[in-house]
């Protein structure tokens, strides 16, 4: 991992200063007829917090999906520093260093907090059956580790006072933190989050804020679609706008808001 | 307020474990004594219930995968058994080398058949399965042609019984002046691979296989984008409850001394869901009350036909409806009252109530 400053890290670097840590190469991706991603292509840099914004089913979501291996793609090529990621079974991605959240959030609903954030060690530690049934120590030194770590990142997070609780219980605010946690847990060099503040209120919103700008001091490069442009435009270095599958702009936040292009998608043509 | 008690949570309880063990190695002989010989036998069955039991508990419990063809590893199991000691093939190997030769195979079935259904989940993968199961069972009922593999529906007779030397478990030994039968020494041997059994499960539970497994059932894709290999995890489900089948089904074919494909319908199937189901779902204590259960309490009802003739003079509902009468009430009655089965785990009550309230 790279660029670990406090602060916005990556201002006065000069673009060629720059390491590209993901690297999407003219992705396209159809449904049948609906053409969902048309070329798309985008570097995101160690250590940016990158926006991926757009009007609904501007093909977001379907780029997370396809990042991630979720789908597969039609054409073109995704990287993750020097590693192929398409074409690849999720575990595959996950385990190069791409994590993601959902939009709709998709929790272990019947495992506790902590459990979820356990699951999320899985990729990271290696002991199997074996080592489970006969509780060797390598598996017992790993359970403890992780447990540790599950609970540093619980409180990281700032739930730890639930880690017993279902998930399913938590409030709607703290069950996004536990899916943030649990991606955490995974030891990602990419965090890609999918609308991390839908359904949040005002204070929620700013305690996310808070939590997503410290990862980004901690060296993690965050790769964030979302609707709150405030959000999005206080938050990002850099941001890519999606429209019917097309990457109609990219740039950072004053330039894209500006962009007449950007502004026809959002508002629609006679608004220009 | 909803906590589920924090995981490993070992308290030394070594007085409740020593009367435990003394309650279980003296249970045959008060079952001989009060109950008569036959209870012995069914007692040794419902062991072997709870081997099952816990090995499709895997399966379904854990990894949340429906299998209604569990019965075809118990069958593989049996008739491995049943081919490498009987005079059908001639063969006689000891029962140490071919119960784990037997389980070992029916756990690579479980992996071959556990392949072609990775991409299926819910009602199309308890289709599929259902199908293995009758497909097995048919098979061993039609391989006695042109080359005489299972002998047929006749099935295989004078299977070996468990024996260690000269010492063999249809014999009767005298002991510190007790008589062991060969009943009671099969209890015992069921009872240790029976905890065995149940020490795996629990050791798997908590482990970070187990967890794996409960968070495919949770949700498949969250799993994979949590890094969970969820093919490889999903056939080792499969695989390790299939190998407990397929153990189960080589004392059977020991216990019993004759299996025929009659035995592992799919009804055994079923039977075997239904004490998962019954007992609670992924949870050990839950599966094991659930075996035995619906083992011990159908013979119990065997006695409403001498009461039916005592208190009423004649037998007016024959015990064997009354059966499956009472056991369609009883798994109603549980689905309405306690969906969480008998003996939910913590998470499930736990879940099922905050689905209430």
């Amino acid at each position: 991992m790279s660029a670990p400053k406090v602060g916005n890290p990556l201002s006065g670097k000069l673009d060629a200063e720059l390491t590209p840590l993901l690297t999407v190469s003219a992705v396209s991706k159809a449904f049948g007829g609906l053409q969902a991603l048309s070329d798309i292509s985008l570097q995101v840099h160690a250590g940016e917090i990158f926006g991926l914004i757009g009007p609904n089913g501007a093909g977001k979501t379907t780029l997370f999906n396809a990042l991630t291996g979720l789908y597969s793609i039609d054409r073109g090529e995704i990287r993750l520093n020097d590693a192929r990621l398409d074409g690849r079974p999720p575990h595959q991605v996950l385990h190069a260093g791409l994590a993601r959240t959902f939009q709709n959030i998709r929790l272990f609903a019947e495992m506790t907090a902590l459990e979820n954030v356990l699951v999320g060690r899985h990729a990271r530690t290696t002991s199997g059956v074996i080592g489970a049934v006969l509780r060797l120590p390598g598996t017992r030194r790993e359970e403890a580790d992780s447990c540790e770590r599950a609970h540093a990142l619980l409180r990281r997070v700032g739930i730890a006072q639930h880690a017993d609780r279902l998930a399913k219980n938590l409030p709607y605010g703290d069950q996004r933190r536990l899916e943030i946690a649990r991606a955490l847990a995974t030891e990602p060099s990419l965090l890609a989050l999918d609308e991390p503040a839908a359904g949040m209120n005002k204070g929620e919103r700013a305690a996310l804020r808070e939590l997503l700008l410290q990862l980004q001091a901690d060296g993690l490069t965050l790769l964030l679609i979302e609707h709150d442009v405030k959000l999005v435009m206080g938050l990002c270095t850099r941001l890519a706008v999606l429209d019917y599958g097309v990457k109609i702009a990219e740039g950072t936040p004053d330039v894209v808001s500006c962009d007449p292009k950007v502004i026809a998608a959002y508002l629609g043509d006679e608004a220009l | 307020m909803s906590s589920v008690p924090s995981l490993n949570k070992t308290q030394p309880r070594w007085l409740v474990f020593a009367l435990l063990a003394l309650g279980l190695a003296l249970l045959p002989f008060l079952v001989d004594a009060g109950l008569g010989r036959s209870w012995v036998r069914l007692l040794d069955l419902a062991l072997l219930y709870v081997m099952l039991a816990l090995g499709l508990n895997i399966v379904v419990g854990y990894a949340g995968l429906l299998d209604l063809g569990y019965v075809a590893f118990y069958a593989l199991g049996a008739y491995v058994y049943a081919w490498l000691a009987s005079p059908h093939f001639g063969l006689h190997l000891p029962f140490w080398a071919i119960l784990p030769l037997g389980a070992a195979l029916a756990g690579l079935f479980g992996v071959l058949l556990g392949t072609p259904t990775l991409r299926l989940r819910g009602d199309y993968l308890a289709i599929v399965t259902l199908g293995f199961g009758e497909i097995v069972r048919i098979f061993m009922n039609n391989l006695n042609a042109p080359v005489n593999i299972t002998n047929g529906p006749q099935g295989i007779n004078l299977i070996d019984p468990v024996r260690l030397g000269s010492f063999s478990l249809s014999q009767p030994h005298t002991l510190f002046g007790f008589t062991f039968t060969g009943i009671h020494l099969t209890y015992y041997l069921f009872l240790l691979l029976t905890l065995a059994v149940i020490f795996i499960s629990m050791r798997l539970e908590n482990s970070r296989i187990g967890r794996a497994w409960v968070a495919i059932r949770e949700d498949e894709i969250a799993a994979a984008a949590t890094g969970i290999n969820t093919r490889n995890l999903k056939l080792l489900a499969f695989a390790m409850g299939a190998t407990f089948g397929g153990l189960a089904g080589g004392l059977f074919a020991s216990f019993q001394g004759f299996i025929s494909p009659e035995s592992f319908n799919l009804m055994e199937s079923i039977m075997i869901l239904c004490m998962i189901v019954l007992g609670g779902m992924g949870h050990i204590p839950g599966v094991i009350f659930g075996a035995l259960l619906l083992t011990l309490l159908p013979e119990a009802l065997r006695y409403t036909g001498d009461l039916q003739r005592n208190l009423l003079g004649q037998i007016y509902v024959d015990p064997a409806d009354l059966r499956m009468l009472l056991f369609g009430v009883a798994l109603v009655v549980v689905m309405l009252y306690r969906p969480a089965g008998l003996i939910p785990s913590a998470r499930r009550r736990q879940e099922f109530a905050d689905a209430k309230g």
